[in-house]
């Protein structure tokens, strides 16, 4: 109420003469500047470069399979990158993303195997856990307040040691058990690692998964009202509980997305290799938050898009697969890798400076 | 006491309720092919067990975690131990100098022998002398061939990485190949630079080396298939651990490449893939038989005072190869995974 007291003298005072907006504070800027301050647009270009560049320095990429490859290897990145990215916007992000793909598919590995289930029944308590897990993260967060940094390296630490000592424990090895000859593993294989011909050239179902998540992510963010909650968590969480956001509710809940990539994540590596090693995953987690990164979302949140992040999780595979496809040496692979992210960054910074520069 | 514990046990019940629910489906959910109940019980090989007196030896390795390799080498070990009348502790970092600590770790427990990796043997040399000094005799494993007499060793049980490379190589000249892709899944790593280099020197064609982010299965798959893409010439698919031989296999079918596939070391889903004819040949170098002489070679100069190479030569277990030939035999002990 004293909000509009205060605001009512203003209205009482006449508009400075002269034409009206000549502050340029509220003039609408040219359309070709409006959509370079979108944040998907900055890594859009970048991708394009690395694209373009990559189509003249390596012949084979020209192929359609090379592209449906380096799609393949991108989607694997992008869909958990998706997740990553909504928890990064939400104003946290996660560690234990890595390693929480190989809990997943342990987990549904073994369950099946050591109790001869049908593999679905593995692929259901899978999912359970990878979401409990994503629970109990932001439960942990919420709960003690303490930075996600500190309780997602715990977590991380956590799982990366239960997934060694549980497999050991249950299988007596390092590795889980093949379970390609069990029930309900065509199903699932069909559902999580199964590859179609479009025009002649074999694309994996994870492309299609990748591309239908970062829609959903999408509409999700810019379309409901969660998608509001979470920017108003990530730009300032006292703000927007005090104008009555579910602060608790939407941060556990963005961890347990990111525990829903981890489970398909994982299911698509149980069901394309049919045995997990592990110790497989870490170091996975840092590639996750920087394909969102060079999405364009900001390791502070409340800023960021999903369709940024498919660009950001492309222009990684695309470097990733183009440096094998150029036939660079190898023992600089690591390096250029380096070289063209940082690379990418920059144009991306440099185009929102222009972009949002008066 | 008696009130709050009403309302919860009511809570409970929907709980008990769901959860036996869910036992009862998983009942009904039973796989009718493969699983445990196919796997065969085969009962582990069961010997006497020493009178001697009981010791304590450290094994200490430069694995990383959750390797299936040092896994095996672990079993042969443990399994000496317990013939031997041992107590093992097992120790393990991939970094140099976390593995020498280890060690500092095991002349500090009083241990009666310490069997030891040399992946980086510099680092190690201090306190290697520091155990001599103490008594406690240290035998070598897996890694440090050419290091293992310069810092006073007893004995060294491994393969020589070189040469397991160069009969590989030798190998890939009678299979006919003419260009082979080297995939190495840890860059930087002496042992698998060796093979690669071991191969490059005794083949005929030419070898192409190509590094892959060894954590990361599906980018090891598509790095491979982009490999192949790049150059259709290779016809030979060389991986240097056993998981990435069976990925690889994948990559090949992605890529529409006729290549073939072959490896170095074993695992159980290997042998499978050898018997099926997705892969050619594996060249192991028996980690069981690494561990387990380790261990028991510190047990035999306790007790008898005896060197295996006579303290002069490595008692080499590599390289065995693994083909259709004989690939039987070996997958009876490969699926319990213990080679």
């Amino acid at each position: 109420m004293s909000m509009t007291q205060q605001a009512e003298p203003a209205v009482d005072t006449p508009p400075a003469p002269g034409p009206k907006q000549t502050d340029g504070r509220t003039r609408q800027r040219p359309l070709a500047l409006r959509l370079l301050a979108r944040p998907e647009v900055g890594v859009f270009l970048g991708a394009v470069a690395v694209l373009v560049f990559f189509l003249f320095a390596a012949p084979p990429v020209r192929d359609g399979s090379s592209m449906a490859n380096i799609l393949y290897q991108s989607s694997t990145i992008g869909i958990m990158a998706l997740p990553v990215a909504l928890l990064m916007i939400g104003g946290e992000f996660d560690l234990s993303a890595g390693v929480a793909v190989v809990t997943s598919a342990l987990t549904a590995a073994m369950l099946s195997y050591q109790l001869t289930l049908n593999v679905w029944v593995g692929v259901i308590v899978a999912l359970l856990v990878s979401l409990a897990i994503g629970a109990f993260n932001g439960w942990l967060l919420v709960k003690t307040g303490l930075p996600s940094f500190l309780v997602t390296l715990g977590t991380f630490l956590i799982l990366q040691g239960v997934n060694l000592a549980v497999t050991k424990l249950i299988t007596g090895n390092v590795a889980t058990d093949d379970i390609s000859d069990m029930d309900g593993f065509s199903q699932a294989q069909k559902l999580f690692a199964s590859t179609f011909e479009v025009g002649g050239v074999n694309v994996k179902i994870t492309v299609v998964w990748w591309l239908v998540f970062a829609a959903l992510a999408t509409w999700v963010l810019l379309r409901t009202k969660y998608g509001n909650w979470i920017f108003a968590v990530g730009g300032n969480k006292h703000s927007a509980r005090a104008v009555g956001v579910p602060v608790t509710f939407t941060k556990i809940s963005l961890f347990m997305l990111v525990g829903f990539g981890a489970w398909f994540v994982g299911m698509h590596q149980l069901f394309s290799f049919n045995t997990v090693q592990s110790g497989e995953g870490v170091g996975q987690e840092l590639i996750y938050i920087a394909a969102a990164v060079i999405g364009g979302c900001l390791l502070t949140g409340g800023y960021g898009s999903a369709i940024g992040t498919v660009f950001g999780a492309f222009m990684f595979g695309m470097v990733q697969q183009g440096i094998v496809y150029a036939g660079w040496n190898p023992d600089w692979f690591k390096a250029f890798l380096g070289v063209m992210l940082l690379g990418a960054v920059l144009i991306n910074l440099w185009v929102q400076r222009t972009a949002t520069r008066r | 006491m008696d009130r709050s514990s009403h309302p919860r046990s009511r809570r409970l019940a929907p709980v008990v309720a769901v959860a036996a629910a869910a036992a009862l489906t998983l009942a009904g959910c039973s796989s009718s092919s493969g699983g445990k109940k196919s796997e065969e019980g085969a009962a582990n090989a069961s010997a006497g067990k020493a009178t001697t007196p009981r010791m304590t030896v450290a094994l200490v390795t430069h694995q990383a975690p959750g390797d299936t390799f040092w896994d095996t080498v672990r079993k042969g070990a443990e399994a000496a131990a317990a013939k031997d009348n041992i107590k093992l502790v097992y120790s393990a970092d991939p970094n140099a100098g976390n593995q020498a600590n280890l060690v500092q770790n095991a002349i500090d427990q009083k241990v009666d022998g310490i069997a030891v990796t040399l992946a980086k043997p510099d680092a190690l040399k201090g306190v290697i002398g520091k155990a001599e000094k103490s008594g406690i005799p240290v035998v070598g494993l897996n890694s440090g061939l050419s290091d293992w007499k310069n810092l006073n060793l007893l004995e060294f049980f491994g393969q020589d990485e070189s040469v397991a490379g160069e009969a590989f190589g030798k190998k890939l000249n009678e299979v006919g190949a003419k260009k082979v892709l080297c995939v190495m899944q840890e860059q930087g790593n002496v042992g698998l630079t060796q093979r690669c280099d071991g191969v490059a020197k005794t083949f005929d064609g030419k070898v192409d080396p190509q590094n892959v982010n060894g954590t990361d299965m599906p980018s090891v798959k598509s790095t491979i298939t982009a490999k192949l893409k790049q150059d259709p010439s290779i016809d030979y698919v060389v991986t240097l651990g056993a998981p990435f031989a069976l990925t690889a296999v994948q990559s090949v079918s992605d890529a529409g490449s006729k290549a073939k596939v072959a490896t170095f070391d074993l695992n159980k889903d290997l042998i499978k893939a050898i018997k099926a004819g997705d892969i050619q040949f594996a060249v192991d170098q028996q980690p069981y038989l690494q561990g387990y002489l380790a261990v028991d070679g510190l047990w035999l100069y306790k007790n008898n005072g005896n060197y295996s190479g006579g303290g002069e030569q490595p008692v080499l277990t590599g390289p065995a190869f693994v083909d259709k030939s004989n690939v039987d035999k070996i997958g009876e002990f490969a699926a319990k995974g213990t080679r």
